[in-house]
């Protein structure tokens, strides 16, 4: 097992490498470092040699992939890859434009990021499984019928929608929450979090109820249901020892790839609800063209999603002694 | 790095849950404790870049900085038209003029004569610094935290974390001290290629410090301080303790404009080499970060993910709230606090607000003080009661939120590029058709539908309260608009269509081939909300049977083609600097083209005479004789209508009921001195609209309950059928 | 020739759908084990009813796919720059009908007050009447009873219309030799297997609508008017083609790279495997919207630098709306690539497989006729299921700003315009609501429909 696990971390160091390319292939080939000059110096009065001293002050006057001027390995190591993609793999992410750390930065924010996005997470899947099972418990009536119907038709709207439609009634019209920002002390924190929490689950409950809906009834398929309740068990037993337990596989496996990611947030939520989070970072940086932070970020959200595809492989041996990793 | 906040945070939700229904306003985006203090509450959009002020040059970050740094002169908050007003210095200094051999002028001598202008600045003595620990001093009396060890650094994350702090009398040196740091290399301060041309041997001084830094750096990136006082700087010193002079090339009137700006601020040695040691920059503990200054605020808080705030700096010295100002400011309550002592507000919050709509939100539920200074996208979510009308609504009213406007010192327009075979160039041909585009698109009503008539149409480059421009007909643009009945009239569109066909493009034709005229719009604005403005613009030229095509592309191309010159049409604007005309007529001067010369002017417009006219008004002291040119350069401009005219916007800005003393001021930025709170009127009025509103919870859960019972009922019956 | 024709690049593509779909069609009829499934998904009313208006969408669609200009009036033979479509020719009257800003559904009256200046010269301010919203009026004020008329006019002629397809229906499916009566009784009770009564149920209210939304937009603006004083009907109508581009070509232009290498990376294995596999972890672990941004970015660079390629805001639009399905399609298609490589590997132990194999069929032959028929079923639900993903997935990347071309009438852009009406005081709601319910039938249809395809398709739930 942990022979695999070394073996699918050796495996991620190419894949990194590619990503780290295709960024900065993107990026380069766009935008000449002579744009981001002119974009971070201002546009009041920039003059050539700003540019130059700019340009200078970063590093960006080597070539890019190939530095034929230079001696040895030098031909290499002296370009704007090697110099500034490569230290990435050490977690080295350099300074953000405005000279800050990014490092810092990320370890900064990643905490209103997990502030919001771990609360959604684990109140959502919560609240999946409780109406799911609710779907199943009541299977065949006109409350599953008309409990799918719902579930669809929220799945049918916008997330647009559902943040829009949540501030307007809870912030604007009934007064019961702040309409964006952030705290992380007391009872701030809770106002603060409850309008992004609730409009995150709600918003999701369509898809996720109706697939783990799915998952509960395959399995109150099976034999071993049909053998419990012969059994002369209750159906709100068979339901939660049996059912309930089965269908977890299938439920957590699903969940555990995303885990890693509730570091970076989310783009939409955090931007739409003032949260200070890796979210909002990103979405700043692509408006700034911030080069070195989407870079950043760009990396971590991979190593986080790598992290995640590993964690999925592992929970499958935890949950199911059947499968073995080789 | 292990922190325990995330405890910290689900202990006080539990905490949170039990204790919510002892709060009246639910939504109180503040901690309840403030309640009743006397902070104002504002916000930011983006996080500042800079706030060095030899590097910060733009509005939202002079509305940090300009409330920390004191440069000699403001400009005086209730006057108008703006007038400089001395802050920290005794006056505001007249110049000396001298000829070559350094002999002294007459004040009238003229500007072709004058080779130097001398400025004497003195000081205010008993100025001090806020505390900080830049200045602090152990009981040696020596300078606690200038040789910083990295374990003296390891628990320092912010300012604060350092426990002694000092201060120091302000001096004259600081001054010349800041001037020398627009020079510096690693700076790169926005004003150096305009003030190279000016100060007296600070081109020589660039060099000098680029020598200087590159043998103190010795290659080192950071942790590097090069003591500027140690390289004289031949047009600025310092005469004696409270006074510096400053010797300007030839004649230069506006330079007492740019020393209003924080550029001209003092600067502390010490706090240069403090932020310079060694580690502090890895920390992001750097002046670009943490201003040091004399002013009635201090930065206390810088987070600008969330909030900057701004505190009372105790060591501000007595500065009393004027008592003169125009005549009907008496009728506004403005003098009510005349020669009290500033600041009168304790703090100021700004929190991070990217979105408009929570912003607006915010401050019609009383958490805003202030709307702020609307910007363009804000500007269209308001709607007051009707356009071209200074009134709000009447619920706005019954909260009794006020609005104050000004026209602001800048202007929006749609520059034609010059250089286009098409739209440009000073052909009769081309002048006709730029004339017919101008009549057409009708900035009126583009005012009235985007802005809610917050602006005014231009007739020409300069804004109201600039000197040079003119009301009413006088001031109007003959090529673009009649004078009907004393007021201007933007002539109809049939004179545009005949203008039109008179450059060979009769219906939007080419007499000749018969080809449609297409017209090309370049933007930056990719964004959904830029939309509308796209589809009006259109809208505008099909009047004249034109297709306009718009090209929008994102920022750097945009900048890119503009600097190429490969533009068409395109919109741009620019705010003032300062109060003058050729700050703005300087946007029109040959020479300062954009392509080639990477100037100011996007239009590319060189016209001879106007250049020529330009070289004479530029230096000239205001006056009959100068306007009288200046009359002269417009009607060349506007004839051959380079940009058509566009936009003076009007600022707006909305305010509640428990703020005192505002008067919109588009030049002065350290105006957040004279504000006042009423702190006790807004807790209780923010109760008041705040009041939640719970029974739709509690219906929506009762239904999900209503909606389970017959579930039940149904579910039972059917295992019993089951089971029977 | 009044008009020339133009083939925007987005047309073509949809022409070529078209075509597949019906190639696909004819295929499936000749196809017992293909047909099956569809005869399923044609018994459930409720797939039928979203079918039907998916067909509606569709429609509008397509008559918005087929551009043209126009020949200048005053002779010669120049052709209008300007590209229209058969929609923008048929929905003319809501075209040209611009007011000057803000109007209300079924308003007479702007909605900002305005300074009106009378012939005497008094100055009053006042709700100005609107150009075309109600011009026909002489007293606003009879506007309820008026709209109630127009209403009541344009449902008979609908219901009339709706009789006659009845009518048309019964005759043709009547079995010889049965009274006409008899046949109307048998549809009406819903006997058959296929759901004709609830798909003509459907009909007749789409039809109705269609009559009311017709006739009343004539004389009205039904769903108000955008701060430019563009009809909002209009604007959500030529949205519709944007999201069903988006919804159906980025499965398109992504189908051949996800068939061909997840099926190159199943069958062949070893190093074809790892090097397909390599890519596609790749692309998939860099977060979608990045990967989006640049490219847009990118696009927005080339086109600047190649003005002469794209001579035209329609052609510009286009390829944008035509690179978005792109880059979509590549931050989307490693899911089904994956899906793809799992089933062929599969398949490859077949024994049909292996016995063609050992036959000495090329690898060519056994991918084309063994292995692809078999993972079809995959490729349809992966297209259907994803469709309305991607049309919710356009709205949110116009908010983030790299969606479509801002002058491309699309519902992102629709709500993200409409956020800062909401702020206004008093709100302007309709914008918002218009694209909400125009959005929100196409993706529940889409779902409905997809959830039957599934069901119909997928071999693991068929018991």
């Amino acid at each position: 097992m942990i022979a695999y696990i070394v073996r699918r971390i050796l495996y991620a160091i190419p894949i990194l490498l590619g990503v780290n390319l295709i960024t900065f292939a993107l990026f380069f080939f766009v935008n000449s470092p002579d744009d981001m000059a002119r974009i971070h110096l201002g546009v009041k009065r920039v003059t050539p040699e700003a540019i130059a001293k700019w340009k200078e002050d970063r590093g960006f006057t080597r070539p890019l992939l190939y530095n034929a001027a230079a001696q040895g390995t030098a031909k290499l190591k002296d370009t704007i890859f090697y110099q500034h993609s490569l230290r990435l793999f050490v977690f080295e992410f350099g300074r953000a434009e405005d000279n800050r750390d990014i490092g810092r930065e990320i370890a900064e924010r990643m905490w209103p990021s997990l502030a919001i996005a771990l609360p959604t997470f684990l109140v959502g899947v919560l609240v999946y499984i409780t109406f799911a099972l609710l779907l199943a418990f009541f299977r065949g009536t006109y409350l599953d019928t008309w409990g799918v119907v719902l579930c669809v038709a929220m799945m049918s709207v916008s997330v647009l929608f559902y943040v829009i439609g949540g501030q307007y009634l809870m912030s604007k019209l009934w007064h019961l929450v702040p309409i964006s920002g952030y705290d992380d002390t007391g009872l701030l924190a809770f106002k603060f979090l409850t309008l992004p929490v609730v409009v995150g689950v709600v918003g999701s409950i369509g898809a996720n109820a109706r697939l783990y809906r799915s998952f509960f009834l395959e399995e109150i398929g099976k034999d071993y249901v049909r053998t419990a309740r012969a059994k002369g068990l209750s159906e709100p037993r068979v339901l939660f020892q049996h059912v309930l337990k089965n269908a977890m596989i299938p439920i957590l496996t699903g969940v555990v790839v995303v885990i890693p990611s509730l570091f970076i947030g989310s783009l939409i939520f955090e931007s739409f609800f003032g949260i200070p989070g890796l979210g909002s970072y990103t979405i700043d940086a692509i408006h700034s063209q911030d080069f070195f932070v989407v870079r950043a970020m760009v990396f971590l959200g991979s190593v986080l999603y790598i992290v995640g595809l590993i964690l999925t492989d592992i929970s499958y041996t935890l949950v199911d002694p059947r499968v073995r990793l080789e | 790095m292990i922190r325990p906040r995330t405890y910290r945070i689900l202990l006080s939700i539990v905490a949170a849950v039990f204790s919510l229904s002892a709060h009246a306003a639910w939504n109180n985006p503040y901690p309840s404790a403030d309640r009743d203090r006397n902070i104002l509450y504002a916000a930011f959009r983006e996080r500042p870049k800079h706030l060095d002020p030899a590097r910060s040059y733009s509005s939202n970050e002079y509305e940090f900085i300009a409330q920390v740094y004191e440069p000699p002169f403001q400009y005086h908050y209730l006057k108008r038209p703006y007038a400089l007003a001395p802050l920290t210095a005794v006056a505001v200094p007249k110049p000396v003029y001298l000829d070559r051999q350094g002999r002294r002028l007459p004040q009238d001598a003229p500007a072709q004569t004058i080779s130097y202008s001398v400025y004497e600045i003195r000081i205010r003595p008993g100025v001090y610094y806020q505390p900080h620990p830049a200045f602090a001093r152990d009981d040696k009396g020596d300078l606690r935290y200038q040789a910083l060890t990295e374990r003296e650094l390891g628990g320092v994350y912010a300012i604060s974390d350092f426990s002694k702090a000092g201060t120091r009398e302000l001096v004259a040196a600081d001054y010349v001290y800041q001037i020398k740091r627009l020079a510096h290399p690693k700076l790169h301060s926005p004003i150096l290629s305009v003030m190279q041309d000016y100060i007296v041997g600070l081109k020589d001084y660039v060099a000098t410090l680029k020598r200087a830094h590159a043998e103190v750096a010795q290659g080192r990136e950071e942790g590097v301080y090069l003591d500027l006082t140690r390289y004289p700087l031949a047009g600025v010193e310092a005469v004696d303790r409270y006074t510096y002079r400053v010797k300007i090339n030839g004649k230069y009137p506006q330079i007492l404009y740019w020393m209003a700006m924080p550029f001209f601020a003092p600067m502390p040695p010490e706090a240069d080499h403090f932020f310079s040691q060694p580690g502090m920059a890895q920390k992001n503990l750097t002046l670009d970060w943490y201003p040091v200054g004399t002013g009635p605020y201090m930065l206390t808080v810088n987070n600008p993910n969330r909030r900057m705030v701004l505190e009372r700096n105790p060591n501000f010295r007595d500065e009393r709230y004027p008592a003169e100002g125009e005549p009907e400011d008496a009728a506004e309550g403005l003098f009510a606090d005349a020669g009290k002592r500033l600041p009168f507000i304790d703090k100021v919050m700004f929190s991070l607000e990217k979105e408009n709509i929570p912003y607006w939100s915010k401050f019609l539920q009383g958490y805003y003080d202030r709307s702020g200074v609307l910007t363009e996208s804000f500007d269209q979510a308001i709607r007051f009661s009707g356009s071209g009308d200074t009134e709000v609504s009447e619920a706005m009213q019954g909260k009794g939120i006020h609005l104050l406007t000004s026209v602001a010192s800048s202007t929006y327009y749609l520059g034609f590029n010059m250089l286009d075979p098409v739209v440009g160039g000073l052909s009769e041909r081309a002048r006709k058709l730029r004339q017919a585009v101008s009549i057409a698109i009708d900035y009126e009503e583009q005012i009235s539908i985007f802005r809610n008539g917050r602006g005014i149409a231009a007739q020409g480059p300069l804004p109201p309260g600039i000197f040079g421009y003119e009301e009413g007909c006088a001031g109007m643009n003959p090529y673009v608009y009649d004078c009907v009945d004393g007021t201007p009239r933007r002539k109809p569109i049939e004179a545009a269509r005949r203008l039109l066909a008179e450059s060979g493009y009769p219906d939007g034709q080419d007499a000749k081939t018969g080809k449609p005229l297409l017209l090309y719009f370049d933007t930056a604005a990719t964004g959904p909300e830029e939309k509308a403005k796209l589809d009006w613009m259109t809208k505008q030229l099909r009047k004249l049977d034109v297709q306009l095509v718009v090209r929008a592309t994102d920022y750097n191309t945009f900048q890119k083609k503009m600097r190429q010159g490969e533009a068409q049409l395109f919109e741009w604007g620019w705010n003032a600097d300062y109060p003058d005309p050729e700050n703005f007529l300087f946007l029109l001067y040959g020479p300062n083209k954009k392509v080639g010369a990477d100037g100011e002017n996007a239009a590319n417009y060189d016209d001879p005479g106007f250049n020529r006219l330009f070289e004479r008004v530029k230096n000239m002291d205001n006056g009959p004789e100068r306007l009288a040119l200046i009359r002269k350069m417009l009607d060349i401009t506007r004839r051959d209508a380079p940009w058509a005219w566009g936009t003076h916007p009007k600022l707006f800005l909305l305010e509640h009921a428990w703020v005192y003393n505002t008067k919109p001021n588009t030049m002065a930025n350290n105006t957040l001195k004279y504000l006042r709170l009423e702190p006790r009127l807004r807790a209780q009025q923010r109760e008041a609209w705040n009041r939640p509103v719970v029974w739709p919870m509690l219906a929506v859960l009762g239904l999900v309950a209503l909606a389970v019972v017959p579930a039940v009922i149904a579910w039972r019956r059917r295992e019993r059928g089951a089971a029977r | 020739m009044p008009f020339q024709p133009v083939f925007l690049w987005t047309d073509v593509l949809i022409y070529v759908l078209l075509a597949a779909a019906a190639g696909f069609g004819v295929y499936a009829a000749r196809h017992e084990h293909l047909r099956a499934p569809w005869r399923q998904i044609a018994r459930r009313p409720l797939a039928m009813v979203a079918l039907v208006a998916l067909a509606a969408y569709v429609a509008a669609g397509l008559l918005d796919s087929v551009h043209f200009r126009e020949r200048l009036a005053n002779g010669g033979d120049q052709y209008s720059a300007e590209v229209l479509s058969l929609l923008d020719k048929l929905a003319a009257p809501l075209r040209s009908r611009v007011e000057k800003t803000y109007s209300a559904p079924f308003a007479a009256h702007a909605y900002t007050k305005e300074t009106v200046e009378y012939p005497d010269g008094r100055r009053v301010r006042a709700y100005p009447r609107l150009v075309h919203g109600g011009a026909h009026l002489k007293d606003p004020d009879e506007r309820g009873a008026d709209i109630g008329k127009r209403a009541a006019l344009a449902t008979a002629a609908g219901g009339l219309v709706w009789l006659a397809l009845v009518a048309a229906f019964v005759a043709l499916r009547r079995v010889p030799g049965e009274a006409y009566a008899a046949a109307a009784r048998r549809l009406a009770r819903g006997a058959d297997p296929i759901p004709w009564r609830a798909i003509l149920v459907t009909a007749g209210v789409l039809i109705v609508l269609a009559a009311n939304a017709g006739y009343l937009s004539l004389y009205y603006h039904i769903l108000g008017t955008d701060q430019v004083g563009l009809d909002v009907f209009y604007k959500s109508l030529k949205s519709v083609r944007t999201g069903l581009v988006i919804g159906t070509l980025t499965t398109l232009v992504m189908l051949p790279f996800a068939v061909l290498f997840g099926v190159m990376a199943g069958y062949f294995r070893g190093w074809v495997d790892d090097v397909i596999q390599y890519v596609y972890t790749t692309l998939s672990s860099i977060p979608s919207v990045l990967l989006i941004a640049a490219a847009i970015l990118s696009l927005q660079v080339y086109m600047a630098n190649h003005p002469e390629v794209f001579d035209n805001v329609a052609a510009r639009a286009d390829v944008r709306l035509l690179f978005l399905c792109v880059i979509l399609g590549v931050t989307s298609w490693t899911s089904l690539c994956r899906l793809l490589r799992g089933e062929t590997l599969k398949l490859r132990e077949a024994d049909y497989v292996q016995a063609a194999q050992a036959l000495g069929a090329s690898h060519l032959a056994v991918m084309a006729r063994h292995v692809l028929p078999n993972i079809m079923h995959i490729v349809l639900i992966t297209v259907v299921l994803d469709f309305s993903g991607l049309v919710l997935a356009e709205a949110v990347l116009s908010y983030v700003g790299v969606g479509v071309d801002p002058t491309t009438e699309s519902w992102g852009n629709m709500i993200n315009g409409a956020r800062l009406e909401m702020a206004r005081e008093p709100m302007v709601w309709w914008s918002l609501t218009a694209a909400f319910g125009f959005m929100f039938v196409l993706v529940l249809a889409a779902n409905l429909f997809s959830d039957a395809v599934r069901d119909a398709f997928d071999p693991r739930l068929r018991r």
